[in-house]
Parts: C-alpha cells; structure tokens; sequence
C-alpha cells in the first residue's frame, strides 16, 4: 500500500488565551504542534504499513517552520516527507490549499489511500481532505473510526451523529480520521535520530503543476471580512453556601420563581 | 485583496493593539506587516487616519453572477424526516430570502421522499427541487454529490446552506470543489453584508477564541455549513404551500464507489443531545465512569439527555456521541447543567447557544461561572443527589 497522510501544523490552540484588556489572542508562549487529528491519521498510516508493507510519505503545505512537524511524523516512523512552502501560496483558503496539496500528491504519483485528520483545531474546518479527494477525482470516505483493509478494498467504520455506518471502498480513495483510529504513538529515539538527519525536500510553485490564478489568495473564493472576539454572556447568579442542600434549595426556589422549572 | 499599510502612518500602534494573529508591529515610528499577516482586516477599522487599505487586486475569475438567484437549503433525511438542522436552516433562509428578495427553496434527494416536502413548505419554503432514484435511497458523497452539482448547474441557485452534520460536512466540500466556488464551514452567524449585500458568514476559529466573518464574493452560490442548534426551527404553518420541481436523476449505480454495507444505529434517547431541551453533562471534574450514573440519572428525571466534555471522552467515561464543544457535537437545549465542566472555550464553543446554563464546580473560578445563568461552587457529587431528590419533588408536583 503506498499511503500519503496530508498534515498541518497548528497553534496548540488549547493554549491560546484572549488578552482580556486588549480583547486580543495572546500568542506568546503558543506552541506550534502537529494537528491531533493528522498526527491520529499518521498513526493509522502506519498501522495499515505494519500489516499489509508499502511506503508511508507523510505532507504538508506551510511556512518553512512546519519541517519540525514533518519531523515529528518520520520520528513516529513514516518513510518519506515533503513540505509545500513558497510565499504565493499565502492566504489561500480551503478551495486554494487542497488544489495545492492535490497537485503534490500528483507528483508524488503512485497512491492506494490518502489519509488526513478529521479536521484542523486551528480552522476547524474539514473541507480540505474532501476537496483533495475531489481534485484527484477518488472516492472519499469521512469521520473513519476504523479502518481494514483487504486487497483493494477498504473497509471502514465511518462515525455518525446517531451511531455508525460500515462502509466499504476501492483504493484509490482518500479517508479522514477520528480520534478513534488509534493512540498516536511516541516517535522512538532510533525514529527520532533519522528524523533529525532526514533533510526534508521543499517544493516550491515552480515544483508543482499549478495555474496561478488558483493558488494562494488570488484563488480563494472567500475572503475575511472580520475577526473579533466572541461576545461574552452575562454573568449569573452564583450560590457559594456552606452546605449542598441550601445551594441546591435556593437554585431551585429560583428555577421556580422564573418559571424554568 | 492583500490588507496594506501606506506611507500616511503615523505609528500610533492602534493597529498593533488590535492585531489578532501579532502581525504587526512598530518599526522606526511606522506600522510593519509581517508575513503572518492572514488579510482579517481587523487594523483597517481601527486606523484612526485611515492609511491601512485593502488592496483590490485582480482575483481568480469566478461564474457570472447575475444569473444566480435564490436562497437554497439541503434537506438532509434521516430516519424518513428532515433533520432538525434543516428545519433550522429554512427558518433562517427565509430571512435571508426576504431581505434579498429572493426566493427560498429546499433540496430533497432520496428515495421516495414526496411526503417530506409539506414539511418543508409548513417550515417556510416556496420550492422544493426534488430528485428520487432507488440509487439515492441512502447518502452517498458520489451520488449526492453529483445530484447537486447538476442542480446548481441547472437552477443556480445566490446561496446554499447545508447542516454542518457528519453528512453535511462529507457533502458541502466536494460540493464547492467541483463548482469552484467558496464554502464557510461551521457557522454559527448568518446575516448580510451592508457594504456588499452578501452573505456574511460568521464562525469561530482558533478553537472558539476567536470569531471570523467570512464572505464570498465573486463566485456563486454562496455556501456554508452551519452548526445545528444554533438557530430555533420554526414552528410548522401547515397551510403554507409550495411548488415541488421534479428532476430526474442521472445517477447510476457504478457512479457510487463507495458501498453502505450496514447501519449501527447506538444512539439512544439518552444521546441524542442535538435535539434535547434539556442536557445534564459531566466533566472531569465526575473522576470516574460509575459517577456518570448520577448524571443520567438526574437526566431521566428531567427527561433530557447526557452530555460529555471532551475529557470525560477522552477518559473513556462516555462514548463519542455525548461529546459537547469544538470537536464535538453543538447543542442549544433550554437548560445545559454542566456538573465539574471547568468550561474551556472549545467546550463553550459547543454550547454557548443554550437559553440557561446551570454549572456546579468545585472551583470558584473556574470559567463556566463566567457564562452560567446560574450557579453552585460546591462538589458536583455531593450536589448531584441532593439535585436529583429536590428535582423529583418538583416534578411530582
């Protein structure tokens, strides 16, 4: 199976704080992290290698900085990396980053699955892995909780709002992963050595196989208008008693009086 | 349309303090963008003078936009009815119709689906375009994805909004690839735009730390997904009417390349959270699986569902489906307990539309407190029977 696993690395936003005098993100101090979910999708790359052999090249699309998170995938045991970093591909939405990522996955040529995370913690988003999948014109298959595979065909537990679905697909097709696919597992320390060794190969847009037009802002159909901060509710009524049962009595009186309950 | 800062600037770092991403920064008495910058366009309001611009550059053409009209909802069909979500979605495309003069349709796809529509109408639809195959009897991306570019294609519709659900989310990206045009993911805000009498799209980002309004200017439809149970659904006007258009389906069965082999529906009524009036939900702060059974157990009493945190997940103590927050499911119940939920804001990001939260915590800081209507500093376990005891009593009354 020759896998390719599309990462991104993100601000830890968990670690992200709003300043509340200036109503700003404070970003000092935010470690840049590979995304949960890719690092989850990295994990069943090599399950999947572990079982059936075959090569695990794991991409990314960023600022030269996300080498460290490439790096961290090959320590975890992935064969090969590629970042995706030139300047014109800046302020590229959902639409421009996965005909970007797509057009490398072209280059690299040969591959059964494409995997990615469910979804990025800093965008949230989960449009880039479908719109991979429709550029390269495969099959997809979202929200995978479970994956086997079986000659070319690809079974998987798709996760839904009301339970699961089993479904089953033809390689070549692209699957995003949840949390439930596996425990990422701990780069080993030989891993780690030939991580830092790898010398990690940049393509830049003269690399990759891209109209202009469609690349970077100039091909994002949506564009920021504005950010702010969310607006905060207004604080409640707070019972801080010296035992449960008056906190509880008087939180009910009050339910009560404003017809909740 | 790159945010730029022109010779005018007279470094009063007012742009500097609103800067989200720390973009900017103060360089011999002048504004220096760095190339962090993402184009938000925060600093271009708070400029006191007016020297940082956005630049109008020419932009990846997109379709001819005049010729797109209509505000579009995708109905997605679950159990043989509409998603509540969708319903949610036809309350607030009708806004929007009305304020864009338009018309307001729903998209009906399945197999023999006819007797939904009067539920679509009652919810306030004028159209529904219908497509029924045997081949379309469950969701598939391909097939559905294919029945709706072609329906765009055909009837061009100015907006399309889908339910940001499992499907939603599987369905509205291929959607917007092959159109070419730009989907808002996840949104929580809909309205227009005053300047450009667009949709303004309004989501969080980072985590829920901070909140984006996003437009699409140049390509049709405008899409987006949007969060369930963020908006009410309307209540149901049987005597509206509408016209259904009927378009026969091109879809073949090879066209589907995946295949649904089975269902394992294990949501109970207890997880249904999306559509419960009232959740009780537990965090870490409940230390084990065995303490969720006072949480249920006060849910049964009030007749609502069970919510987790995503620690509470993460520590096995609930499956997946009862998540609440970011990464999670979003819920807007009546009343949200949140029993030892310290209240991060990816969790606050999942339920900030509920009418009243009530939060019990240990910890009188703890952020929770910030956006409770209502609450006990106190040991979730300790309040929690004493809870179930006085809420049986009220109840019996």
């Amino acid at each position: 199976m020759e896998i390719v696993v599309c990462v991104k690395q993100v601000p830890d936003t968990t670690e992200v704080k709003i300043d509340p005098a200036t109503n700003t993100l404070v970003r000092q101090g935010v470690p840049s992290i590979v995304n949960p979910f890719d690092k989850n999708a990295v994990e069943a790359a090599l399950q999947i290698k572990a079982k059936h052999g075959g090569k695990v090249t794991v991409i990314s699309m960023g600022p030269p900085q996300a080498k460290d998170a490439l790096k961290e995938c090959l320590a975890m045991g992935a064969d090969d990396a590629v970042l995706i970093s030139d300047r014109a591909f800046g302020g590229a939405d959902t639409l421009a980053t996965s005909y970007v990522l797509a057009a490398a996955i072209r280059k690299i040529g040969n591959f059964d699955i494409i995997l990615c995370g469910k979804q990025a913690i800093d965008g949230d988003t989960a449009q880039v892995g479908p719109e991979i999948a429709e550029h390269l014109g495969v099959a997809q298959v979202t929200y995978a909780a479970k994956i086997e595979t079986e000659g070319d065909v690809i079974r998987v537990e798709r996760e839904h709002e009301d339970g699961c679905e089993i479904i089953e697909v033809s390689v070549p097709a692209l699957i995003t992963v949840v949390k439930a696919i596996g425990e990422p597992r701990f780069p080993t320390v030989k891993g780690t050595m030939k991580a830092n060794r790898s010398q990690i190969p940049v393509w830049t847009v003269d690399d990759i196989q891209v109209d202009d037009q469609r690349i970077g802002l100039k091909g994002s159909p949506t564009q920021v208008r504005k950010i702010f901060t969310p607006p905060q509710r207004k604080h409640g009524v707070i019972f801080q008693k010296d035992t449960a049962r008056e906190a509880v009595t008087e939180l009910i009186n009050k339910l009560v009086e404003a017809k909740i309950v | 349309m790159a945010v730029k800062i022109m010779e005018e600037c007279i470094g009063c770092g007012s742009c500097e303090a609103v800067c989200p991403f720390g973009a900017i920064a103060m360089q011999s008495g002048k504004a220096l963008m760095s190339g962090i910058c993402t184009q938000c366009g925060a600093c271009i309001d708070a400029c006191p003078i007016g020297a940082i611009v956005r630049e109008q550059e020419q932009r990846f053409v997109g379709n001819d936009k005049d010729q797109y009209k209509d505000i579009w909802v995708y109905i997605e069909v679950s159990g043989g009815q509409p998603r509540k979500v969708s319903l949610e979605l036809l309350g607030e495309g009708r806004k929007l119709a009305d304020a864009m003069g338009q018309k307001l349709a729903g998209v009906l796809i399945g197999d023999s689906v006819e007797a939904l529509a009067k539920e679509v109408f009652a919810a306030g639809a004028d159209k529904v375009y219908m497509v029924e195959a045997s081949e379309l009897a469950c969701y598939s991306t391909d097939g559905y994805t294919a029945t709706i570019t072609d329906l765009i294609n055909k009837y061009k519709p100015s907006v399309m909004l889908l339910g940001a659900t499992n499907d939603g989310r599987d369905l509205g990206p291929r959607v917007a690839c092959r159109i070419g045009t730009g989907l808002t993911a996840d949104c929580t805000g809909l309205g227009i735009d005053e300047s450009t009498g667009l949709v303004a799209w309004t989501r969080p980002a980072f985590g829920g730390n901070i909140m984006a309004t996003i437009l699409c200017p140049e390509h049709r439809p405008q899409m987006g997904t949007i969060r369930p149970s963020v908006f009410k659904k309307p209540i149901p006007n049987y005597s509206l009417e509408g016209e259904i258009i009927r378009v026969n389906s091109k879809i073949k069965p090879e066209d589907i390349r995946t295949k649904l082999i089975k269902v394992i529906e294990t949501c109970t009524a207890s997880c249904n959270i999306e559509e419960a009036q009232i959740i009780v939900a537990g965090g870490r702060g409940m230390c084990k699986a065995d303490n969720f059974l006072l949480i249920e157990e006060l849910a049964g009493v009030l007749g609502g569902a069970v919510g987790a945190s995503r620690a509470a997940v993460d520590a096995g103590w609930k499956p997946v489906m009862h998540q609440v927050g970011q990464t999670g499911k979003t819920v807007g119940p009546q009343i949200y307990f949140a029993f030892g939920i310290s209240g991060a804001i990816q969790h606050l990001a999942g339920m900030s539309s509920s009418d009243i939260v009530i939060a019990v915590n240990k910890d009188a800081d703890a952020p929770i407190f910030k956006m409770a209507d209502y609450g006990i500093v106190g040991d979730a376990m300790e309040v929690l029977p004493i809870m179930i005891e006085e809420f049986r009593k009220v109840r019996e009354d």
